[in-house]
């Protein structure tokens, strides 16, 4: 099937993919050869994407996916592979929001920030 | 041996030179930024069309939300424009025209009894409403140049705002980029998103149209569309930062190539006007010499001599030419 990943600023991958897993706010989900047509909302996690020449594996900070027609198209903010991460700077980002979710255990945007930090540095571990 | 005169022209020139020089610059720097920004401007249309169609699919499959994005307003008492200008003059008439417009707009609003709100961005557009009173909700600067999608999601936000506290419409002044030659200032509804719109973006996608069997969702459509829209709306505000972008740069190229052009004019009118003094100078000069020889050749002196000196002197007046 064709896989689309589209970012605001440019289109960051296309091509053929045998499987593509991601996560939706529901769950992990994997679409594989002629999926039913879908349309979920993306949650901050991996993405994983069967390509013809391995696997590429991207952190997205949260996003949309589409599949209809044997193609599947996901629209995300943000989205990373491994080599585009600053651990560096996915660790400082991950001690400042652990920081302001001590001193507030309801702020949701720091508990994102510490999930888009996490996945970053698990991507970039991964890898 | 330079006269006064001369010396004057001769030092205009060469600041004219100089000024040339930079006028020149700027128009190939701005040259090489159009091609850039149009670039940007055809990266992002994959996203905003696929949200575009996204949202149409939703809209199909019954996911109409009572969403306020969407909400047409039974009475408008209130509009915030959005302005984007540059954060840097020397590009013609560009900043002008789009602000203009935008004030022109908010007369014709004020004297239908509607109040004004204004997000502008771009340096240039702050100056111009801050000088001139206006109520400024907010302002942003320092990206006009090279716009991120960061920096388009910031001027959403404060436009979202603005419509969600008490503006019933917004709309979008910027200037649209048709081709490198042809530019113009557009005012565009922005809020409410009409779905309307959705419908012809659809028919224009090439994905041969909704699958048979209708959508599955994950999670149920409202929830998707609530996060959707304001995606589109950062979408539509971000592809209007970059072609105000490219506008500028085209803008900026065409003022600096007729700046070039005046100066390399001026330029070729000064010199014709300095050589004429040094001929002049040179002229009177050998008058005063040859005087000089005629009146000692009638009272017998040595004319060989002179005319020695005469050669002499015109040799080294010519020599100061160079």
């Amino acid at each position: 099937m064709q896989v689309e990943l589209v970012s605001p600023e440019a289109v960051l991958f296309s091509g053929e993919c045998s499987q593509v897993v991601t996560r939706t706010v529901d769950g992990d989900i994997a679409f594989l050869d002629h999926h039913a047509a879908f349309i979920g909302a993306l949650d901050i996690g991996q993405t994983q994407l069967w390509a013809s020449d391995g696997i590429v594996t991207l952190a997205l900070n949260r996003g949309f996916v589409e599949v209809s027609n044997n193609v599947v198209t996901i629209l995300s903010d943000a989205a990373y592979a491994a080599d585009e991460i600053d651990v560096a700077a996915a660790q400082a980002d991950l001690e400042a929001a652990r920081a302001a979710l001590a001193a507030d255990d309801d702020d949701d945007d720091a508990k994102a920030a510490v999930a888009w930090a996490e996945t970053r540095i698990a991507v970039a571990g991964a890898a | 041996m330079a006269s006064g005169q001369e010396r004057i022209l001769k030092r205009r020139i060469r600041s004219i030179d100089a000024t040339k020089k930079i006028t020149r610059a700027m128009e190939l720097i701005a040259a090489s930024r159009i091609v850039r920004a149009q670039a940007r401007v055809r990266a992002a249309r994959p996203y905003s069309d696929k949200v575009t169609a996204v949202i149409a699919n939703l809209a199909s499959a019954g996911g109409e939300a009572d969403h306020p994005l969407l909400r047409e307003p039974a009475e408008v008492t209130k509009v915030a424009y959005v302005a984007i200008a540059a954060d840097r003059g020397l590009c013609g008439g560009y900043n002008n025209n789009v602000l203009r417009a935008t004030e022109r707009a908010i007369a014709a609003d004020a004297a239908e009894g509607r109040d004004y709100e204004l997000v502008l961005s771009g340096r240039k557009a702050l100056g111009y409403f801050r000088f001139r009173n206006y109520r400024i909700a907010a302002g942003f600067e320092g990206f006009s140049d090279q716009p991120s999608y960061a920096d388009a999601q910031q001027v959403a936000a404060a436009a979202t705002e603005l419509f969600e506290n008490g503006c019933q419409r917004v709309m979008l002044a910027y200037t649209q980029f048709h081709s490198m030659g042809n530019q113009s200032v557009a005012i565009v509804p922005f809020m409410p998103l009409e779905v309307g719109d959705f419908d012809e973006a659809d028919g224009a996608e090439d994905s041969g149209g909704g699958p048979e069997g209708g959508y599955e969702f994950e999670p149920e459509p409202a929830v998707i569309l609530e996060r959707l829209l304001p995606r589109y709306a950062e979408a539509r505000l971000y592809s209007a930062l970059l072609e105000a972008s490219a506008s500028e740069h085209a803008a900026r190229q065409r003022a600096m190539k007729a700046a070039t052009d005046n100066a390399e004019e001026l330029k070729i009118n000064l010199t014709r006007i300095m050589n004429r003094a040094r001929q002049d100078a040179i002229t009177t000069e050998i008058m005063e010499i040859v005087g000089g020889a005629e009146a000692l050749a009638q009272t017998g002196g040595e004319v060989d001599l002179l005319s020695d000196t005469i050669e002499a002197r015109t040799a080294d007046l010519f020599r100061a030419r160079e």
